[in-house]
């Protein structure tokens, strides 16, 4: 072995240059082993938006949807629980949901598009627990001027029929709308934005 | 501190760690400072690429396993989700169907590199027991994943080998029934076989390529002048004169082997992955049927060469296990390779002509074995096996004559370029 | 050593080439090569499919989403001209029969997502075109390629009845005739395609089954090509720089 004829530079160029290559290589193989650990088409499929059925809900009570495997939930508000909510504003948090756990067309008093229907995801905030459904008034042992509204039972979060979240509880955020089109007055698509007009 | 300082006298992380971890040490002893003579040619590259391979199938069998599922029911379903529903799921199950053709190429021909030029002979002798189990194991490991796609062809190759069992005297049907959990091959054998297949099997085979490496650097690699490197070395440094280390030299020289092997790999993968009805077979896109056997029932193209065997040994005294015995021989055989080749010479360069010759039909004997294995059985193909078999047995049971008493070539101090 | 070098890979190769093990060795059939780019034949092939095959025949490993991102098939497109049996774009073709189709046909028509897998894209291509005339059969049709088929020609609107006739007696035969390697059929009544249309019909057909077979095969190939580039400059680069080291050796 004789190191006289070594080009020293041409070796480190072929070196870098092969070495740079074969990275590039190499992550190009990574890639697709860990994009196929993305939802599959099935999975997508599975979480396609679901069409609810609205019609039959009867007032003050509550239907439940599932969509990408979370309860969806629609409830149908009477006029006496919209009236109740304006109430008990100063006990929430965030009642103007200037936090972004809405779309936009449903940042508003209500949280929906029409305020007879609730649409949101049966989801707390705090850690993911689903919170009970509780439209009865008075309910002391909840609040003392509990005008309906969602209690979780994991930690004692509790939340208005627009899901907004009271002050003092662990959740720190109001409850979430999923995006939602109202495909006709009785059938409300879950998972989809409205269609721009 | 109560440490020994290490003795290659590294500092930083590198010497924390050889303080408590030989990683120096290893990368020394089986790359820096391996010496391997420095005439390797073509047929030297078949032992890294059955490494690159064995990785190709490790990876990408774990990424398959994420998203099969064993079972009669869901087996055929998962696969065809692989392909369609997961994103790259086409290709990753096509690197792992070709990448066991492909394993038995590089093996075959990794093998037949080690007939010609006598990597079987002393001190390697344990070299070559370790590759022949890897080889016994591998196809194990091929028959076990082979069954799992669960088609038609899978369920008969299952039903085929399995009932090789049945021909053992006495206890054979028990022992079918037994192997398979079921009456018929069912949910139990694909489950088992599939478990066999990914943890048991891979873990195994691991084992052993681990031991056969370590085998091969404890008494150095052998070159196709069959010379022992180690008689000559450089009495200052002490290092085989015919050696150079194996990093880089041969590191980059098995790159412009996997580069070319990748080429011939991929354009497999991506252009003809059913390789021609061989590596894929049509009949296996049918799930599994209990009441139809594809027409014309072959094993993998892989195990034809001893599937002929099988095929051309008669049933004796009302009993098939000949064939399963002769089958089964022909792999045993190769475990006594060592003490069968008696020359004074290793490699064929310095062999004579009754050697040389004698390697040629068996090498084509072996090829047309293998072609024969995979055809509808008739007169001539059951004729052709017979003929074949008996010239496979011949090579290996006379080898100890004919590789003796011929006249050799004188063999030189130092290795051919 | 070199030559015997190359009568092993000569040997080898040539085993390798010889075909498919598999092939139906006893019926000649037509060659189609699947055009896998030829979008406009796989997407009239997906409406042809959908109109005269999927209402027994289901496609239980395609979804209509894949199609549509793969055909370029806009969604109301493809719920206009495609989707007859759900309204859900996640989900596989699914067959129109009710559970007693098996008392009609004697068997359940079989799922067709493989079936160019399977059986072949020639074997489609000539299967379409083989049905003739049978008094014996149940529906008084039978297939030279699947003798006894159960499966009656649907498409006869399309492609006209047709008889088999001897083979010698094809040489000399006058009209529409169509001749197949081995077997010949002779035009009994004119369909509304002509002869040429009904081929590019069943073309079309077998160009989406085959796409149904692995709808991922036209990104593979052309994934395939991207790689195998990268691949020669690798090999290009690793053999420089295996030179330039081994320059040290001597």
């Amino acid at each position: 072995m004789s190191n006289e004829s070594v080009d020293g530079t041409r070796r480190r160029f072929l070196t870098a240059a092969t070495s740079a290559v074969g990275a590039v290589g190499a992550a190009a193989v990574v890639w697709p082993f860990l994009a196929s650990l993305k939802p599959s088409a099935k999975a997508q499929a599975l979480g396609a938006p679901v069409i609810a059925d609205i019609s039959k809900i009867e007032p003050g009570m509550r239907s439940t949807y599932l969509w990408r495997g979370q309860p969806m939930w629609v409830i149908r508000r009477t006029p006496e629980m919209l009236e109740g909510m304006k109430k008990i504003t100063g006990d929430l948090l965030d009642p103007e949901s200037k936090a972004p756990q809405q779309p936009a067309y449903a940042q508003n008093e209500t949280r929906a598009q029409k305020p007879e229907y609730m649409v949101m995801k049966g989801v707390c905030t705090h850690l993911g627990c689903s919170p009970t459904f509780r439209p009865d008034t008075p309910a002391p042992e909840i609040a003392p001027d509990w005008q309906g509204g969602f209690f979780c039972p994991c930690h004692g979060s509790k939340f208005d029929l627009a899901g907004r979240v009271y002050k003092g509880v662990p959740a720190p955020l109001n409850m979430v709308v999923p995006p939602h089109r109202y495909e006709s007055d009785a059938i409300v698509v879950i998972g989809e934005d409205p269609k721009a007009a | 501190m109560a440490i020994v300082p290490n003795p290659y006298k590294t500092t930083g992380a590198l010497g924390w760690i050889d303080d408590r971890f030989p990683l120096t040490k290893m990368w020394r002893d089986h790359l820096s400072a391996y010496y391997a003579p420095k005439n390797f040619n073509f047929w030297y590259f078949f032992g890294s690429l059955a490494l690159l391979v064995l990785v190709n199938q490790l990876l990408t069998g774990i990424f398959l396993t994420m998203n099969y599922k064993p079972g009669a029911d869901l087996a055929f379903d998962s696969v065809e989700y692989i392909m369609r529903d997961v994103a790259w799921g086409n290709i990753i199950r096509y690197m792992h169907s070709t990448g066991a053709s492909a394993f038995f190429i590089v093996v075959y021909l990794h093998m037949f590199r080690g007939l010609i030029y006598g990597s079987h002979r002393k001190p390697r002798e344990l070299i070559w027991i370790f590759g022949s189990l890897i080889f016994l194991v591998l196809m194990a490991e091929a028959f076990c994943g082979y069954v799992l796609p669960w088609g038609n062809m899978s369920y008969w190759g299952a039903s085929v080998i399995i009932n090789l069992f049945g021909t053992v005297p006495f206890i054979g049907p028990d022992l079918v029934t037994w192997i398979q959990g079921d009456f018929v091959p069912g949910d139990a054998t694909l489950n088992r076989l599939f478990s066999l297949h990914v943890i048991a099997l891979p873990f195994v085979l691991v084992g052993l390529v681990f031991a056969h490496i370590l085998a091969l650097h404890e008494v150095g690699s052998n070159n196709p002048d069959g010379i022992e490197i180690k008689k000559n070395k450089d009495p200052e440094t002490g290092i085989p004169k015919d050696g150079i280390p194996f990093h880089p030299y041969y590191t980059v020289k098995d790159l412009v082997g996997v580069a070319g092997f990748l080429i011939l790999f991929s354009a497999v993968i991506f252009f003809m992955p059913d390789g021609g009805g061989y590596f894929l077979e049509q009949p296996n896109f049918t799930p599994a049927s209990q009441v139809s056997t594809p027409e014309h029932i072959t094993p993998a193209w892989y195990f034809g060469t001893y599937y002929a065997m099988l095929r051309a040994t008669p049933s004796f005294a009302g009993t098939q296990i000949w064939g399963v015995i002769v089958m089964f021989g022909a792999v045993v055989i190769l475990f006594f390779l060592p003490w069968l080749d008696r020359s004074p010479v290793k490699s064929i360069r310095y062999k004579g002509p009754i050697f040389k010759t004698a390697v040629g039909i068996f090498a084509v004997t072996f090829l047309l074995l293998n072609y024969y294995g995979l055809q509808k059985p008739s007169e001539f193909v059951t004729l052709v096996s017979r003929v074949g078999t008996i010239i496979y047995f011949a090579f290996f049971l006379g080898m100890p004559f004919y590789s003796k008493f011929e006249k050799t070539k004188p063999v030189p101090e130092r290795v051919t370029e | 050593m070199k030559h015997m070098l190359m009568r092993f890979a000569l040997t080898l190769a040539g085993v390798l080439l010889t075909g498919s093990a598999f092939a139906n060795s006893e019926l000649e059939l037509q060659s189609f090569r699947p055009e896998y780019s030829n979008i406009a034949s796989m997407q009239r092939g997906a409406r042809d499919y959908m109109a005269y095959c999927s209402g027994c025949h289901s496609m239980k490993y395609l979804r209509f989403s894949r199609i549509a991102a793969d055909l370029q098939i806009p969604e109301d497109e493809l719920k206009a001209n495609l989707m007859f049996t759900t309204d859900k774009v996640g989900e596989p073709i699914k067959s129109a029969l009710p559970a007693a189709s098996e008392q009609w046909f004697g068997r359940v028509p079989p799922d067709l997502s493989l079936v160019a897998r399977s059986r072949g894209p020639s074997w489609i291509y000539t299967y379409l075109q083989s049905f003739y005339l049978d008094e014996t059969r149940p529906l008084g049709v039978n297939n030279t390629v699947l003798p006894g088929a159960a499966m009656p020609n649907v498409l006869w609107e399309l492609q006209g009845w047709q008889k088999k006739v001897a083979h010698d007696a094809a040489a000399g035969g006058e009209g529409a005739k169509a001749e197949h390697h081995g077997t010949a059929f002779e035009s009994v009544s004119q369909g509304s395609l002509s002869p040429e249309e009904y081929k590019q019909f069943v073309a079309d057909v077998t160009n989406f089954m085959d796409y149904a077979g692995e709808p991922g095969k036209r990104d593979r190939i052309s994934t395939g090509i991207k790689v195998i580039i990268y691949l020669v400059l690798l090999l290009v680069l690793t053999y420089f720089l295996k030179k330039e080291f081994w320059r040290d050796i001597h």
